[in-house]
This record gives structure tokens, sequence and C-alpha cells, in this order.
């Protein structure tokens, strides 16, 4: 009914946040000397970069399932927007099914984010070891 | 059938992505961010539906399916047409700049 509205929230706080996290890097980029962060930030992704990923999930997404609430006639392009919330019981239902699908959905993407940081912090520690071992060799 | 027409795009996307990604010209990442975002989704519908009815989930009626077909081949088409603005209007080759300023 407008399941996708919670992980179009989500994508909305995400995007702030990557907004404030971007900003944060570029002013400790300006701070600190370039050359101190290229040798110990070589090969580290910026977690805005991160975060980054995270909301093209959720807004690629919620994007596709607003357009099939679209072709269910859930949605409609004048107000009040969502069907449902014609008649209370609807509405109701619809809130319902925010609460299970919606959230659900929007904690299976930020789960399947944390997988994707996991793997890539292991990436970048062994891309940080061999190059620790050729500067050692 | 949506769930699955999305999945098979986001895995194929996903594949020429990884063949390109050293030049990353097309903007693959587009369409797979977009079609896994949206599979991870239908994956939990599907979840909630297949609680609900049970292992009638997996035979539904013709119509549904060719409904539910009918809309899979609708988002494809959809996200193929965002990646393809998307391409044109960041122009990483400068393909169109060229072509607009061309005397």
């Amino acid at each position: 009914m407008a399941c996708f509205v919670v992980p179009v929230a989500e994508a909305v706080i995400a995007t702030a946040a990557k907004k404030v996290v971007e900003k944060k890097e570029e002013s400790v980029a300006k701070e600190t000397a370039v050359s101190t962060i290229e040798t110990k930030n070589a090969n580290k992704i910026p977690f805005s970069r991160k975060l980054g990923w995270l909301t093209k999930l959720l807004w690629g997404g919620s994007f596709l399932l607003a357009f099939e609430h679209l072709w269910h006639g859930e949605i409609v392009p004048y107000f009040p927007f969502l069907t449902a919330m014609s008649n209370p019981e609807d509405t109701a239902e619809m809130l319902h099914e925010m609460a299970t699908v919606g959230v659900t959905m929007a904690l299976l993407v930020t789960a399947v984010w944390g997988v994707m940081l996991v793997v890539s912090s292991i990436i970048e520690k062994k891309v940080q070891k061999t190059q620790q071992d050729k500067i050692s060799d | 059938m949506t769930l699955l027409i999305t999945t098979i795009a986001a895995a194929v996307c996903t594949v020429i992505w990884y063949k390109n990604a050293d030049k990353n010209e097309l903007r693959l990442d587009v369409p797979c961010w977009m079609f896994w975002g949206a599979s991870i989704m239908w994956f939990v519908d599907a979840i909630f539906e297949y609680a609900e009815m049970g292992s009638e989930y997996f035979t539904p009626e013709a119509s549904d399916m060719l409904n539910d077909t009918f809309l899979g081949f609708s988002v494809i088409a959809l996200g193929l047409v965002v990646w393809t603005a998307v391409l044109l209007i960041k122009d990483p080759k400068g393909v169109v700049k060229s072509k607009l300023f061309k005397r």
C-alpha cells in the first residue's frame, strides 16, 4: 500500500547524514597535511562514499517500488496521493503494512549495506597489509 | 515474477559493470544500485506474501503472473530510461558536450 515510504524516509535521513559527513571529511582534509592523509588513508574508502552506497540502494529501490504502487493504483498524482488515505480502514491497514513490510524492507537494505561495509573493510585491511609488506621488503 | 525479473536484471547489470569496472564510462553502477535495491525490497514483500499465502504463493493465477511479468519488464524499462538519462546528463565520455558544441 505504501511500504516504500519507510525506505524513502531512511533515504532522506541517510542523504542528509552523507552531506554532513562529506563536509566533515573535507574540513579534516583541509586541516591535515595532504601528504599525511595520502600515506595514512590511501586505501581507505571515505565513510561518505560508503553512506552513498546505502542512499543509492534506498533511493533506487524506493523509486522502482513507487512505480509498482502507481501501477497497482495505490498512488495517484493528486491529493492525498495515497489511495489508502481515502478511508480510515484502509489507512489503518496501510500504517500496519508500513510498520511491518516497510520497516523490514528498510532493515534488510541496511543489513545488506552492513555486510558490504564488513566486506569492504576486510578488503581495505588486506590491501593495506600487502602495501606494508611491500614497503618492508 | 517482478522480483525474479528485477533480480536477473540486477545480476546481469552487475556482471557487465564488473567487466567494465576499470572505465565505468557507461555509469553501469546506476542500474545496479537501482535493481538491487528494488530486488531486496520485493524480496521482503515476497516473504510477507509467502507467510500469508503459504505454498499458494508459488502457484499464481495465469492473469496475475502475466500482469506481474508485464510489470517486471516495465520496471526494467523504467530503470533503463533513468540510467540513460543519468548517462546523458553526467556525460562521462563528453560525447553530448562535443556534439552540442561541434561546429
